[in-house]
């Protein structure tokens, strides 16, 4: 080894392709000093008898044919870990970036994982009270689980992901908690914004963040997240932390595969991303997860702004395939001043069922849940409706859901950036807002629930006299 | 290591290729390098063969070695399969677990089926009777419920010269010798098979009878058929794999066989910690003792999911051919096609629709063609073997090639729908897109087992449930106080067909399940209903006061009324006649 090949017979976009390699191996990292002496870093995409196709992390800008020297490392990309790497900022290439020197690692792990053994994972059913009205009592987020926020842009994804970061707890347990920021080519300010709001709420400490910033290299980003989930795999089941990685922007990603798959010239997919974006996605989202017997957790929130709001667009589409459910911010709840704007109604948590009830949040939880949710789906119905034929055209009790359609985006999904609502709260604003109908009208809550909730709120009677006004 | 050896030449992903391959045969198993990561020979040019490698390949380059095995990709077929979690080749991922920890790293290898256990073989037949493929020739109880018949493998013909005692013996001791033409043969507890070959049978047969799943609406209205096909496209949180699930744990198959393709590890995690704690209905036993799980994870290499649902469907057809009937669910077969096109793209073939490759359609044909209901040979004894595949297209458009490509192939079409999901409305089977090719061929069924009434009563529900479509659209321009009162009570009819018939709660014990028996009493109660409904509106009673009697909340619950007592209904039945005679009489009473 420590062979520099001066044989770069091309250069296309961010790969190079070098000839007369002896042993390269693929996926091995290589080495590539320019020839003003700059060094970069690069991975093998394929090896070809002795031809080698390396992808640039950090951009081929300054290389030429005759002085770019490549050296093989002979291993893959790897991330050195300590726990000391709590409270460290990183860049999208694992290189510290907060002034301090690099840590000294206890342990080398290759940054692509192995795949966790189906059979090893324990079923995540650990209530996350994050809260958050719209997340904890409708769309509930479990320990394990991977819930991406699929947003827009100019939608205050930030907010509700910082938010989620201060505010996730398991009830009744003190347990070590770690954050994992991965920021793949978003903006100083928004990368900032994280950084502030962890430093101002002490969460710097326990938190690890890699930073590849909108005008870093493009292609380091593909490896940004691994290093994120390496190190949260690390805290979760080597130390026995309950990790949480925010992933932000996936969008971003997903952008700088199709790069690397176009300038390789391979056929394309749906709207140009390669085909195999599928699995390259999931191989990052099946790292959240939990493992019999293991201590730690790696709970997983990545943010995609989806380009005009659009969710067949092929990144909120293999993410929702993959991802065990989805909270969507809407524009149109945005515009009315409603923060956070989560649409309840394409927002699913896919493991809630397993995360509810009695001993978990409330015995009531479900029923309400399935109640709220089916009620606002009705009110949402007839106020389209009614912007059709006019308001004068509904009948009674379609006024009282459309009645109720609003007060729930008021009251139930409406809160403050600050406010902390416990999963009893949650429950009773849904309970008053469904003490406006009829008790006839509450078909998915179970009648002995109905007695024992509904009475604080209501006596007998009262709703089907309460009209909207 | 023993072989043959060629070297690679090249490493592109999954995608090794390799050359002076020693006799190199297409879909041979290989190894590759002295990691022994395993693949298959997909492409042969002059002496460069392309192998497709089931393991990360990180670290390989050229110039090592290649193993050549001479045999296909096979599984093993014998006692120890039931209960067991495969990935994609077959490898006993609880073993793997034990041996290598929680991650899968790259060579790890158990057998498929466990040497050391035990199995009481007992013979069922005696030394110097004459035997042919397909004979069963001893006995092993796999599960409580289930018989593991031993039967004599493709090929073999002759005499048995030596057959054991009923005894303890281990899948690889030799229970039974038989003299053929071509000397002595073996037979063991198990057999090996190529999984891309259909395991033959002594003939095909048109599907008689449904496969019962416990699922209102598939029963009801768009059955499947045992030994049948059927696919259940929906974009993503249209709830396609509760109804997966919910055909595993309910269908009356005697053996499921459920292939997690390309999907979420946790999903598979959650049937193997649900179904060892449900019982099946019939037997009150475990589900488990009747299930095969293939886990071939989203995460897990790409070309071992291309290989999953053949590791599937052969298990499938050998249980099928013991005389059961098999059920293979594939969750999903969307993930299968894009294995297929991504290796199609990495051997840079010439792309076909949104670059799958142009033997797509073939392929997936030839997959669901495995299905069937067939004459086993051997014994003449009929079984099945029904496949499930759902199937995720993108942005829930059913343009996709893979969904038409399946849909020109398969008899039932489950096609679910956002809207309706969105409404929580599950299973969220589109009741007017939704086809089943198998009702009439099932007609003689059900006029048996649920009376000659059933086809005009679900006839009738499904004309309200079209007509009601219709409605809809007037009543968005117009207004509901625009229709007549019959056009209301077909609205609110309807409406009970779909809330308190078609929704089917998979989480609630008394709901999850409904036998054909009760599909039936409920269907009536909303039919019986209706019909008295119109009749009342004819005799002038007025609509308002027909919607408010209270017998409507008992029509809304009779799903909770448990199987036990579905006497119940009666007293529904009874209440809803004499309430309608009453409001008659009323009118007439002036």
């Amino acid at each position: 080894m420590g062979k520099e090949y001066v044989t770069t017979r091309e250069i296309a976009g961010p790969l190079l392709i070098a000839d007369h390699i002896e042993g390269a191996k693929y996926n091995e990292i290589v080495q590539i000093k320019a020839a003003d002496g700059s060094i970069k870093n690069g991975q093998v995409l394929e090896v070809d008898g002795d031809r080698a196709l390396i992808q640039v992390f950090e951009g081929t800008a300054g290389l030429n044919l005759g002085g770019t020297r490549v050296k093989f490392l002979g291993r893959g990309v790897e991330v050195g870990l300590s726990p000391s790497i709590l409270g460290r900022i990183f860049n999208g290439s694992g290189i510290p970036i907060d002034g301090s020197s690099a840590i000294i690692p206890e342990k080398r792990m290759n940054i692509n994982g192995n795949p966790l053994n189906p059979y090893a994972r324990n079923y995540p059913s650990e209530f996350i009270q994050t809260g958050i009205s719209a997340i904890d009592g409708l769309n509930t987020l479990v320990r394990g689980q991977k819930l991406p926020i699929f947003s827009g842009s100019g939608l205050p994804h930030a907010q509700a992901a910082a938010q989620i970061a201060r505010q996730a707890k398991v009830l009744g347990k003190e347990e070590k908690f770690a954050v994992v920021f991965v920021a793949m080519g978003i903006t100083f300010e928004e990368a900032n914004y994280f950084m502030a709001d962890f430093k101002k709420t002490g969460a710097l400490e326990r938190s690890v963040m890699f930073i590849n910033l909108a005008n870093d290299p493009v292609i380091e980003r593909i490896a940004t997240p691994r290093f994120g989930l390496t190190v949260a795999e690390y805290l979760a089941f080597d130390l026995g932390m309950h990790v949480l990685v925010i992933l932000t922007d996936m969008t971003n990603y997903c952008e700088a595969l199709r790069e690397i798959s176009a300038a390789r010239k391979e056929v394309p997919g749906r709207r140009g991303y390669p085909g195999y974006m599928y699995t390259d996605l999931a191989t990052m989202y099946e790292r959240a997860g939990r493992i019999k017997e293991k201590e730690g957790s790696i709970t997983q929130i990545p943010i995609l702004t989806m380009p005009e709001d659009d969710k067949t667009h092929p990144i909120a589409d293999l993410t929702g395939y993959i991802t065990e459910g989805q909270m969507f911010l809407s524009r149109n709840l945005f515009q009315q001043a409603i923060y956070p704007p989560i649409d309840v109604l394409p927002s699913l948590s896919r493991l809630k069922d397993k995360g509810i009830g009695k001993g978990k949040t409330r015995e009531d939880h479900a029923d309400v849940l399935n109640q709220l949710f089916a009620a606002y789906a009705r009110g949402r119905e007839v106020r389209e409706l009614a912007i059709v034929l006019g308001v004068s055209a509904l009948t009674k009790s379609d006024l009282i859901f459309v009645h109720y359609a609003d007060e729930f985006e008021q009251e139930f999904v409406k809160q403050g950036e600050y406010e902390n609502r416990s999963i009893e709260e949650t429950l009773d604003i849904g309970w008053g807002l469904l003490s406006m109908f009829p008790v006839g009208e509450l078909k998915r809550i179970r009648p002995e629930y109905i007695e024992k909730y509904l009475s604080r709120y209501t006596t007998p009677g009262e709703g089907e006299t309460k009209d909207a006004d | 290591m023993k072989g043959k050896t060629g070297r690679v030449v090249k490493v592109s992903g999954p995608l090794v290729v390799a050359e002076n391959i020693p006799q190199a045969k297409m879909f041979e198993m290989v190894y590759v390098s002295d990691k022994k990561l395993f693949g298959e020979i997909i492409e042969i040019k002059g002496d460069k063969a392309s192998i497709q490698v089931y393991e990360d390949t990180s670290g390989i380059g050229p110039g090592e070695s290649v193993y050549s095995t001479g045999l296909p990709l096979s599984v093993e077929l014998g006692p120890g399969l039931i209960g067991s979690i495969y990935d994609g080749v077959q490898r006993p991922l609880d073993e793997l677990r034990k041996e290598y920890g929680n991650f899968i790293s790259r060579g790890a290898y158990k057998p498929a089926l466990n040497r050391g256990k035990e199995w009481l073989f007992e013979p069922v037949v005696n030394k110097g009777a004459t035997i042919k493929t397909g004979n069963v020739i001893g006995k092993v109880q796999e599960t409580p419920v289930i018989k593991h018949k031993i039967i004599v493998p493709n090929g073999i013909e002759g005499e048995i010269i030596s057959i054991i005692e009923k005894k303890k013996v281990t899948v690889e001791d030799v229970v039974a010798r038989v003299k053929t033409t071509e000397g002595t043969k073996e037979i063991k507890l198990f057999q090996k098979w190529p999984v891309r070959i259909a395991r033959p049978v002594l003939k095909r047969l048109p599907p008689v009878d449904p496969l019962v799943t416990g699922q209102r609406v598939i029963d009801a209205f768009f059955p499947i058929a045992r030994g049948g096909t059927a696919c259940v496209p929906g974009p993503f949180g249209s709830g396609k794999t509760v109804v997966q699930h919910q055909l595993a744990k309910w269908s009356d198959a005697d053996i499921i066989i459920f292939v997690g393709c390309g999907e979420r590890g946790n999903e598979m995690t959650d049937v193997l910690t649900e179904f060892p704690e449900l019982k099946d209905p019939r037997t009150g036993r475990p589900l488990m003792e009747r299930t095969v799980l293939i886990a071939n994870t989203s995460n897990m290499p790409v070309a071992a999911r291309e290989a999953s649902v053949f590791t599937g469907i052969t298990i499938g057809e050998y249980y099928r051919d013991m005389g059961y009937n098999v059920a293979l669910m594939a969750d999903s077969t969307s993930r299968w096609a894009e294995a297929m096109r991504e290796m199609s793209g990495r051997l840079e073939e010439m792309p076909g629709e949104e670059g799958y490759p142009a033997y797509l359609a073939s392929r997936i044909a030839s997959f669901y063609e495995r299905a069937g209901r067939v004459f086993i040979l051997g014994s003449e004894e009929e079984s099945t073997l029904s496949v499930i595949g759902a199937v995720s297209p993108p942005g829930g458009d059913l343009s996709d090639p893979v969904v038409q490509a399946t849909l020109r192939t398969v008899r039932v079409f489950w096609s679910l729908d956002a809207q309706l999901a969105y409404a929580r409305h599950f299973p969220s089977l589109h009741w007017l897109r939704s086809y089943s090719l198998y009702v009439d061929m099932l007609s003689d069924f059900y006029k048996k087992e649920m009376g000659e009434e059933w086809i005009g009563i679900r006839q009738e529900a499904m004309k309200i449930l079209r007509r009601e479509a219709e409605l809809h659209e007037m009543v968005r321009l117009i207004g509901i106080d625009a229709l007549s009162s019959k056009d209301r009570l077909i609205m609110e009819t309807a409406r009970s067909i779909r809330e308190d018939f078609l929704q089917q709660n998979a989480f609630m014990d008394a709901d999850t399940y409904t036998s054909l028996k009760k599909q039936y009493r409920m269907m009536k109660l909303i039919h019986l209903f209706n019909k008295l409904a119109a009749h009342a509106l004819d005799k002038n009673v007025e609509l308002d006061k027909i919607l408010s009697l209270p017998v409507r909340v008992e029509i809304s619950r009779a799903k909770l009324v448990p199987e036990k007592e579905l006497e119940k209904f009666d007293a529904i039945e009874e209440k809803i006649s004499s309430l309608f005679n009453m409001l008659v009489k009323e009118v007439e009473n002036g």
